[in-house]
């Protein structure tokens, strides 16, 4: 299988976007670049970028590896990404908006009512309440893949707690200490105002009832969470609370975070917690995570959540085949960036393409993640071929395949040099009461084992930093 | 700011400052250990760190025999000992990742940094020039600390609630020493030219770091009343109960000004401030060196009450 390379053959035509990187490989003696890969192993161990991958108590704290030669996008080839993730994710809130008000979408038959009345993540709590700024999901991290010089596809839609934007952040900084020649070189459109960004879109999304100078704070499960570097850093970045559900009370529909000065009010909680645990009276009563109190506040309108409650709808596997249809009806318009072929299981001719073709498709749960619950036929042993294929006779509803795509690639340090490793891209789309703001660039993931197509941290993918040149 | 972040803040600087003064136990026990026993006196020294750094029942629980290997390895690398050096890096670098946003990019750092580099110690095969070694970078760390905090950190609630952890932890510490130890320090223990005692007093100075100090302070031969009097009232000398009380007070003070509101902690402290000033040493010993410390260290734990919850609750 070809994969698409994005610097370009190694030996031959260089693609002209990486023109500069190639010379800089060709140019760099191979011990500066040893040298300049301990030290940015040593700047996240000692920063403290770790992640913790679930069910791995030797490695409680591991770091993501991080590949030094950066990923290149031209400013034409973001733009149609941009244009594309800006039209999906303003269709996607407005489906939201629909699905719990109006439900316009289902009754003109764009999808199936039974997939959104009867999915897991749709929160009958949601029903009728009304969103401050009707803005439903505030960060979505889209995951795009390209196949070919012109074709980039979505993979999935991250619409309920998307994390990676810290390491899309640190892979700058410490490519810009460790490189900053190449910068010099190279017009990489700056990303570092994610954060402020981020925090106006937050404050512009303020419940009626908040002060003209809103407090937001962040909600974590805590340190032992895998994704708590990524919160504090944040956090840190914001400027806002880190907190946890300890620090919040909720008093007459109002929410508190506990201070040295006593009650403080919180008018924005952009929460990194799952709706599940985010109120034990509401949702999962175990939950030590959450808030008491917490929907009622919601209900209430006193308190902003982002994302709101609900959303993980549209995360749904089932929910992202309709997506075209989805953005045709919202917007009036032809999708920009295409979905990823996709056989919907639960349609019985589909599932009959799907079970003669495990071999080459890849097969994901329609409520999977991180890489889990997932068959990629053409890597799979026939054992865990007729394991999914009992799966899926047992539960059509359950899946969705898709071809096994060949992924881009792009140039990775490997043991033994420089070798082409499959990538992908999750760019961060924020959504405020203003619209839609990205940052140019996101989060590359890279499968580090040869041929292998899975990107994700918990699976051994590494990353990169993500340049987009700017003219 | 929160109430759970200003409290990790105290502990991971009570922490930091506790790590640093079992490193100094350590360290003047190994002096003494060092010297022939006609000059260091029958007791054993190592017995004696352990009262010292108040962790007698814990290591009895665990070992048979007390000397230099288990007290090292107790005091310096167990995990089974709450205050050990490895649990107090340990421990300051779990507060410090839980309040990562208020600290400086330095502090965290420096902290994670310590816990990183402190793996890398084997306590068992240590010779003892390298647990020597491995003490002085231990006390390296809380200059650090300190250092960063000072040269990096916002002067707010923040700054305010480090340094209050800090002081409050060493006052404990001084008065503890004092508390295993006073019975050296009483005047009818004082014998000229007693060489046993002697090294029982410098001793002492040594796991304060005040040594040097007390002969710039007094500039005489030492004697146990001045002894007591360096650790107990001396307001130059930066570990004695009434430095470390200046600094909670002015501290406890910069906080209820900016909250606007004073409460028990401030009371508490400038009480026990106040009452360190009124004394002379000779009124401590006349009262009772014992005494007065026992009831020190009874204050100093129901301060700590109070500023729990008064802000850290």
């Amino acid at each position: 299988m070809g994969a698409f390379d994005e610097m370009g053959p190694m030996a031959a035509d260089v693609r002209e976007a990486y023109a500069g990187l190639k010379r800089w490989l060709e140019a760099t003696p191979r011990d500066v670049f040893d040298t300049r890969r301990s030290q940015a192993e040593l700047f996240f161990r000692r920063i403290g970028i770790t992640f913790a991958v679930y069910g791995d108590n030797e490695a409680a704290e591991r770091l993501i590896p991080f590949d030094i030669i950066p990923r290149v996008l031209t400013k034409p080839e973001w733009s149609i990404v941009e244009r594309g993730l800006t039209q999906r994710v303003q269709a996607l809130n407005m489906f939201l908006a629909d699905i719990y008000s109006g439900q316009e979408c289902i009754k003109a038959g764009v999808i199936p009512a039974d997939l959104v009345y009867r999915n897991p993540h749709y929160r009958l709590e949601m029903v009728d309440v009304a969103v401050p700024h009707g803005v439903y999901c505030h960060i979505a991290g889209i995951d795009i893949v390209r196949v070919d010089e012109s074709t980039f596809y979505v993979l999935e839609d991250n619409a309920r707690t998307p994390s990676g934007v810290s390491y899309m952040l640190e892979n700058r900084e410490v490519m810009m200490r460790l490189f900053p020649e190449l910068f010099a070189e190279h017009r990489v459109a700056p990303i570092e105002n994610y954060a402020d960004s981020l925090l106006s879109s937050l404050r512009s999304v303020a419940p009626a009832s908040a002060s003209r100078d809103p407090v937001v704070a962040l909600l974590t499960p805590g340190q032992f969470n895998s994704a708590y570097y990524e919160h504090s850093f944040l956090a840190d970045k914001l400027g806002v609370e880190l907190v946890e559900s300890s620090d919040l009370i909720v008093r007459d529909d109002v929410v508190y975070m506990r201070t040295t000065e006593g009650p403080k009010r919180v008018d924005v909680l952009y929460r990194r917690i799952d709706d599940e645990y985010l109120d034990p009276l509401v949702f999962r009563p175990d939950s030590v995570l959450g808030v008491p109190g917490l929907m009622s506040a919601y209900q209430a309108g006193n308190i902003t959540l982002a994302n709101a409650v609900g959303t993980g709808i549209s995360d749904d596997k089932a929910v992202y085949t309709y997506m075209p249809e989805i953005i045709r009806f919202f917007t009036g318009e032809e999708p920009i960036l295409s979905n990823v072929p996709t056989w919907r299981c639960r349609e019985r001719d589909a599932l009959g393409h799907v079970l003669d073709n495990l071999h080459e498709l890849v097969v994901k749960e329609v409520n999977g993640s991180g890489g889990y619950g997932m068959l990629v036929g053409p890597h799979a042993t026939r054992a865990e071929i007729e394991e999914f294929r009992r799966k899926l006779k047992r539960d059509p509803d359950g899946f969705i395949a898709q071809p096994t795509l060949a992924l881009s690639t792009c140039p990775t340090f490997v043991a033994s040099g420089v070798a082409p490793r499959h990538v992908d891209l999750r760019p961060f789309v924020l959504t405020g009461a203003d619209g839609v703001h990205i940052v140019p660039g996101g989060l590359t993931r890279v499968a580090l084992k040869e041929g292998s197509l899975v990107v994700n941290s918990s699976q051994g993918g590494g990353t990169k930093d993500t340049w987009i040149l700017d003219g | 700011m929160l109430s759970r972040t200003a409290d990790n803040l105290f502990w991971l600087a009570r922490y930091t400052e506790r790590a640093d003064f079992v490193a100094r136990i350590l360290d003047a026990a190994m002096r003494l250990a060092s010297l022939p026993s006609s000059y260091s006196g029958e007791r054993n020294e190592w017995e004696s760190a352990l009262a010292s750094a108040g962790s007698m029942e814990t290591f009895q629980g665990l070992y048979s025999a007390t000397n230099e290997d288990t007290v090292r390895d107790f005091l310096a690398f167990s995990p089974a000992n709450p205050s050990s050096i490895r649990n107090c890096l340990e421990l300051a670098r779990t507060n410090a990742r839980a309040v990562r946003t208020a600290l400086t990019t330095e502090m965290w750092e420096g902290i994670n940094g310590a816990w990183l580099e402190f793996k890398r110690f084997d306590g068992r095969s240590m010779s003892r020039e390298e647990f020597a070694r491995f003490l002085e970078w231990v006390k390296s760390l809380s200059l650090m600390f300190e250092g960063s905090a000072h040269r990096t950190m916002l002067r707010n609630d923040a700054y305010w609630f480090t340094r209050l952890g800090l002081a409050m932890e060493r006052a404990d510490n001084t008065a503890r020493i004092i508390d295993v130890k006073y019975h050296v320090l009483l005047p009818e223990n004082e014998r000229v030219g007693g060489s046993l005692d002697y090294f029982q007093w410098t001793t002492i100075l040594r796991e304060v770091s005040a040594l040097t100090a007390y002969h710039w302070v007094y500039r005489d031969r030492i004697r146990p009343m001045r002894v007591a009097d360096l650790l107990i009232l001396n307001r130059q000398m930066p570990r004695s109960l009434a430095s470390c009380y200046e600094v909670m007070v002015r501290h406890l003070d910069l906080t209820a000004d900016a909250y606007g509101r004073r409460g028990p902690s401030q009371r508490l402290a400038s009480a026990t401030l106040g009452r360190l000033n009124d004394l002379a040493i000779e009124e401590i010993f006349a009262q009772g060196l014992h005494e007065f410390i026992e009831a020190f260290i009874l204050d100093n734990n129901q301060l700590g009450t109070a500023v729990a919850e008064q802000y850290l609750t």
